[in-house]
């Protein structure tokens, strides 16, 4: 039992890492802001859910678990909250998602 | 293990030093600090001292950057380009470099048991913490009684520092400035109208301030205190004033409650010393505020920890409140 928890629990956490890895790599790498927003929310959701979700199951049924899932609870509160007021900001301030964009990395 | 991890984050520090240094754009540095801060948060807390991870986590990453954006709001976010070469502050770092990397050779390596810091008081606290307060946090032990004199003055610090930045701020408005950009929000509205940060906001402030009364009264079994649930209430309340606007924060709280929380907290950390010298022990002596001197050691440090709270919590609101409505006056 302790083993196929273990081995979930590290398939959880390596596929949490994966995910944030991307996310890192999108964030750098796409060309207009709200693109790389969108790869930025990748590390705040599921890699947020894998990461925490693979720990508690290494914690187990103790107060650690619980804290993890507080912790998760108020990372998916805010980050998609943070991730919204980022991208209300930048339409706000007159920055517009367009089709066929010329890329600033190009420019 | 864990010095790969320190190695890591060190290296990280540095590189986020040097981002800072380089960049031009005040806005990107703010930022650029704030990840600093967390950063060295982390450091903090691989090295045991959670007490002051917390406080790095609390008011470097979260407060600072609040108040650096209030300031930028006000400065406008691009460096004035220095007309003097880079040479002479090159050379002073370069000196003061080879000076620290010399320094570091004397020092004791990292939990040396000779190094002397762990052999002169450190071990008598240890010791007496459990005898004299009967409780298992040795940081707060240290800051709130053994060295209770410090830390009243720090309270100090604080009052001093807040009634600075007030009379700075309550100055009357300078010319405004034109290259200044402005952001394109009405500040006194904040983001009411903006549904999804307001509930949000909604449903996690009462946690925030319910965690930072949780600090400040459990600081003398967990990491915590009087210094860092100041910085969370306030950064709570700060959130609060966003989402709602400065008017409906000051209704709230008002800046007369917030400087009367500055004074009054100093004061009552001095008063718990007088009432311990009427009573007819030294100043800041806790053991005769109770006919048994270990609770009168947890009284007198769950009452300074009060002190210290109002007055850390009412001095940043009170400055951050004095940035708005600087900014809206100018």
């Amino acid at each position: 039992m302790t083993t196929v928890i273990d081995i979930l629990s590290w398939v959880l956490l390596l596929a949490g890492s994966i995910f944030v890895f991307i996310g890192g790599i999108g964030t750098l790498r796409f060309p207009t802001f709200y693109t790389r927003l969108h790869a930025a929310s990748l590390t705040d959701g599921i890699g947020t859910i894998l990461i925490l979700g693979g720990l508690v199951l290494q914690a187990g049924w103790t107060l650690a678990a619980f804290k993890l899932l507080a912790i998760l609870v108020f990372l998916l509160l805010t980050g998609p909250t943070a991730a919204y007021a980022l991208a209300n900001a930048a339409d706000m301030s007159g920055m517009k998602p367009e089709e066929n964009e010329v890329s600033e990395v190009e420019k | 293990m864990v010095t790969l991890f320190a190695v890591f984050l060190l290296t990280l520090l540095v590189l986020t030093a040097i981002a800072v240094v380089q960049t031009k754009n005040l806005f990107v540095a703010v930022m650029l600090m704030g990840i600093f801060s967390l950063l060295m948060a982390t450091v903090f807390f691989i090295l045991d001292a959670a007490d002051v991870a917390l406080t790095e986590a609390a008011v470097g990453a979260g407060i600072s950057t609040m108040l650096f954006l209030a300031t930028l709001a006000l400065t406008g976010e691009h460096e004035k380009p220095s007309k003097k070469g880079p040479w002479i502050s090159g050379l002073v770092v370069a000196i003061t470099s080879l000076i620290l990397i010399d320094a570091t050779f004397e020092q004791p390596y990292l939990g040396d048991p000779m190094a002397p810091v762990q052999q002169h008081v450190a071990p008598w606290y240890l010791e007496m913490t459990p005898e004299l307060m009967d409780f298992p946090n040795v940081v707060t032990a240290v800051l709130a009684s053994f060295r209770g004199y410090d830390t009243l003055g720090e309270v100090f610090v604080v009052l001093t520092a807040c009634i600075g930045v007030l009379f700075i701020l309550s100055a009357g408005p300078g010319a405004p400035n034109p290259k200044s950009p402005r952001i394109p929000t009405a500040p006194s509205v904040g983001l009411r109208h903006h549904l999804i940060p307001r509930v949000v906001g909604k449903l996690l402030i009462p946690f925030i301030v319910l965690f930072g009364l949780y600090v400040q009264f459990h600081g003398e079994y967990s990491p915590g205190g009087g210094f860092q649930a100041g910085a969370i209430i306030a950064a709570g309340m700060i959130l609060y004033a966003l989402l709602e606007g400065e008017k409906q924060a000051l209704k709230v709280l008002p800046q007369s409650v917030l400087i009367g929380m500055v004074v009054g907290g100093a004061m009552l950390y001095g008063m718990v010393g007088v009432v311990g010298m009427l009573m007819g022990g030294n100043f800041l002596d806790y053991s005769v505020l109770s006919s048994n001197p270990v609770s009168g050691q947890q009284i007198g440090i769950l009452i300074i920890e009060i002190g210290v709270g109002l007055a850390v919590c009412g001095a940043l609101l009170a400055i951050f409140h004095a940035f708005a409505a600087r900014r809206s006056v100018g």
